[in-house]
Order: C-alpha cells, then structure tokens, then sequence
C-alpha cells in the first residue's frame, strides 16, 4: 500500500470520535471481528489509528475501501456538511422507464471518467432506495484530490438529488450532467433551498411535514389548545382578542401541523413587483417595468421563526412551503420585505 | 369599534375591571393569574388585549383601569401601545390609564431607552411603573399595586377618586421630567 492511500486511511480514522469508532468500523466491515480484537482500544488515539492502518495493510485496502470509509464518516456526520438540492426532470412525450441500479452506477461513473482522466467515484447503497456518491475530483495531469471530495445523495425513485457544496465548483456542470444522463433525465435545476439538515431537506422537497389527520375531537380540544390555557383556567380572565387568536392558531396549525418542523437554514425567492413610494418621484417607483428582486430568508431554524409570526398572511406561508414561487400577494411578511428593500435603495 | 369611553357604561355591583393592553401574551397571563390571586373585597375581572380597538363586544362591562405593558426589549411592543393610545377618549387619561414597562433588569437586552417610555408617559400625563413581570416576586408586588389601583378607580376606596391618585402620583415624580 502506497504512502498516500495510507496517509489518506489514518486521516479518515483519525476524524472518527471515539465514541463512534466501533460502530463505523462494524458499520465498514473491511476489517474482521478478530482482527478488531487484536487492537488495544485503550492507548492514545495516535497509536489505535496507527495500528488500525496496519491491520488495513494486512487485509491489502484499495482506495475504495478507503472511499467507502469516508462514505460512511460522512452518514454518521451528514450535519457537519451544507447540502444543495437539484431537481431533474425528464422532457415531455418520454416514456418511463425502468430504474437499474447497477446501470446508472456504470453509467454516472463511465460520463465522469470520460470526462476528466483522474477521478475517484465510488457508491454506497442506503435505506429507501437511495444511493450515496462519492466523488473525489482531479484534472487531466493531477491526480485526484481525496481530502475534498463531493458527494451526492440521489433518490432512485424520485427525481431529486442532494449534493454536499464541493469547494471545487467548477466541477458543478459536469456532476449534474453526469447525474441526468445517467438517471435519464433531460433537465437538472437546482432549488433555492439549502441546509445542514438532510433529513429536513428530505422532509420538505417529499413534502412529508405537515401529516397531521383530521379527527372527530380535534375541532373541540382547539379551542382549549389554542391559547394554551390549562383546564383550570380562571373564568374572570377574559381575552379580548380570543376569536382572531384562535384564527391564528387555526391557521398556523393547517399550515404547519402540530409535529416539529423541518430544520430549514436558508431559503430563497425570486420576485418580480413594483415598488410604491411616499415621497414623491421616488426612484425606484417610477419605474414602468417591474423590478426583478431576490429574497433571501435566513436563520438557525427558519420554519419555526416563521411559524412564531403569527398572526403572519396563511397564503404565504403555505406558498413558502410548496417550493420556489414567486410571490405576488402582498402580506405583513411580503410588506416588511418591501420596506426593506426601499430603505435600502434610499 | 369606536374609542373606548371610561363612562358610557353602567358599573356592576362591586366589581372591578382591568383591560390589560400589550404584545406580550405569556407575561399578560402572568401578571393577570397573580392579580386573581390576591385578596381583594371587590370582585375583580381581567381583560387582555392584543391592541386596542377592542373587538365589538356588547357584553363588555365598564373599564375601570387600564394599563399598557411595554416590553423594553421590544420595539414592536411600544409601536403597538402608541398606536393603541390613539383609540382612547381623553376622558380615560384623567386617571384611569397607567402604563407599566417591563424588562428594564436585563439591560444589554433593552432596545428601547427608558427615557422613550417615560416621555411617552408624560406626555399622557399618566403615571409609569416599572416592573420586570418574569420575575414572580416582582409581579407579585405589582399586581397588589395594580388590584390597590384599580379598587381606587373604581370607586370602591371611599374617598380617593381616580383623579385625586392622579394628582398624587404626579406629585411624587422628580420634578426634572417637567422639563422634557
């Protein structure tokens, strides 16, 4: 085993905690149960990687194993990457076709490896039909740059892929190229919607918030829910405003659901609109044409922050939530967004 | 919804009724519970609003006392009371009005100076009290402020009227805020 490759072993051991080592180590079965056995895990961490590289060197390791090492690393550690989400779709009149795994496999890796000489991809196949790509990228004359790899989580039934944000962008076109060719697609857009969260990611792109079931009680225990008093509440405290509240929490509650939302970072829109101004002749105002902006929301957990708004317009809110639109109501949320952009414009 | 009007509704008997006015729901219940928990020889009754004007409402019984909470960490709360404060007949500022700030123990956290509230206050011409209503002995001792208030402006304290209470807070204030 060469230098580098061991190198590249003892650095990807190296990043695995303590706490988890067994698991990915079980989880990678490369090495077997005696040989974990013949390995002190009591020394410094130093000496256990040091002699974990030795072990690999018995069992003669190819930089794929090494590869699917870090595959797994990356799935115990999927937070600690900012994911992209693509979407591709197939041109109109095409007929569907049968999913092969093995052929899209062979397929994605022939399109990278035509493309640049030096490339290291490897697959790892995961739960619900889903398989991990990992791409370790290199030019024509270097070899391929292990310590920054990209890697990509595609959904074999659906049309969706999420990519790990590479440092080496420019490397971008050739993976969504690769990527639709080899699912047979024609078309590949990326989304406006990036997180650390997959799960989350997952969550919103396959629409599974919001599963809440309408039930023969859950219209009564509304309104005893819904300005979270206790059942002991004091008779001779009176809301004023209890009707618009309990609209509120009706609407908040259609939209959102009662379960924790999707961990959403980062979101943003597209919007076409026409300014309004109180001064008179301003500039942004006196444009025939509309102008074209950019919304960017952003925030540790952005559906919750939005959820907490209330009393916020429902309609955008479920607009937010359906995916990339433009948004053309004006609302509280659209409002603000407004105001902003004139006051910085002034 | 017309303005609110202090008189243009009959009393009830022995009873007492407070609209608290502010953004901050949990604090506003807080501060309600803790006022129902003191011993108090009229029948008190809490009302809490969002902003004021009030919902439509036939059933509400005369306003004796009521108290705008603004959160000092909040810029939208006070937005929130002085556009309320537009809502009121004058008649209510003769006494009947008072505000309450709160907050003021987490200074790194305030947003909004004190001297904003205490301009506003006198420019009602309506006695200020300061409050951090997340702390529960500090509430306590203001809702025993607030229920002594409120008996007063009721009238079920013989002698002391809403105005004279007024007069009296007033005479108290360091008399440099004359000058603001």
């Amino acid at each position: 085993m060469d230098e580098t490759l061991a190198e590249f072993f003892r650095r990807t051991i190296l990043k695995i905690p303590m706490t988890e080592m067994m698991t990915v180590l079980k989880t990678w079965n490369f090495l077997s149960e005696n040989q974990l056995q013949t390995v002190n895990f009591r020394q410094r961490k130093e000496s256990i990687v040091q002699d974990l590289v030795l072990l690999c060197e018995e069992n003669r390791a190819s930089l794929n194993d090494a590869a699917l090492l870090d595959i797994i690393y990356t799935q115990f550690h999927r937070h600690q990457k900012i994911w992209d989400v693509f979407q591709m779709s197939k041109g109109p009149g095409d007929d569907i076709d049968l999913f092969d795994m093995e052929q899209f496999k062979s397929s994605f890796k022939k399109i990278l490896q035509r493309a640049l000489k030096n490339v290291t991809v490897s697959f790892r196949d995961a739960e619900e039909n889903s398989v991990w790509i990992r791409i370790a990228w290199g030019t024509q004359y270097k070899k391929p740059n292990q310590y920054k790899p990209a890697y990509v989580v595609y959904y074999s039934q659906t049309p969706y892929a999420f990519t790990s944000s590479s440092q080496l962008k420019s490397n971008l076109p050739l993976l969504g190229q690769a990527l639709t060719v080899a699912s047979k697609h024609h078309q590949i857009v990326k989304m406006d919607l990036r997180s650390r969260y997959l799960d989350s990611l997952k969550a919103i792109v396959f629409k599974q918030y919001n599963q809440s079931f309408e039930t023969h009680n859950s219209t009564t225990s509304l309104q005893e829910r819904s300005l979270g008093l206790d059942i002991n509440m004091d008779s001779r405290i009176i809301h004023e405003n209890k009707v618009e509240k309990e609209r509120v929490q009706k609407v908040t509650q259609e939209i959102f659901g009662d379960y924790p939302q999707p961990r959403l970072e980062f979101a943003q829109y597209k919007l076409e609109t026409k300014f309004k101004s109180d001064l008179n002749g301003g500039i942004l105002a006196e444009r025939e044409e509309p102008l074209r902006c950019l919304v960017k929301f952003s925030s540790p957990h952005l559906l919750e922050a939005l959820k907490s708004l209330a009393p916020a317009d429902g309609e955008v809110i479920s607009s937010f939530l359906e995916g990339p639109s433009v948004i053309t109501r004006s609302s509280k949320v659209g409002k603000g967004i407004e105001e902003s952009r004139r006051t910085c414009e002034y | 919804m017309s303005a609110l009007r202090p008189l243009d509704k009959l009393p009830g008997l022995n009873t007492a009724t407070i609209l608290l006015v502010g953004t901050e729901d949990a604090l506003l219940q807080q501060l309600a519970d803790s006022m129902l928990k003191e011993d108090c020889t009229s029948e008190l009754k809490v009302h809490l609003a969002r902003s004021l004007p009030l919902p439509c409402s036939v059933n509400r019984p005369r306003i004796d006392l009521i108290v705008f909470v603004v959160n000092l960490h909040s810029k939208h709360s006070l937005q929130n009371v002085e556009e309320s404060l537009c809502h009121l007949d004058a008649a209510f500022f003769l006494g009947k009005v008072t505000f309450l700030a709160t907050g003021a123990g987490r200074d790194s956290h305030c947003s909004i100076h004190r001297n904003t509230v205490v301009r506003l206050a006198h420019t009602y011409r309506s006695p200020l009290l300061f409050c951090d209503l997340e702390i529960e002995d500090f509430r306590a001792t203001m809702a025993q402020r607030l229920v002594r208030l409120l008996q007063i402006c009721a009238g079920h304290v013989p002698g002391v009227s809403a105005l004279n209470l007024l007069s009296l807070l007033r005479g108290s204030e360091n008399p440099s805020l004359e000058d603001l």
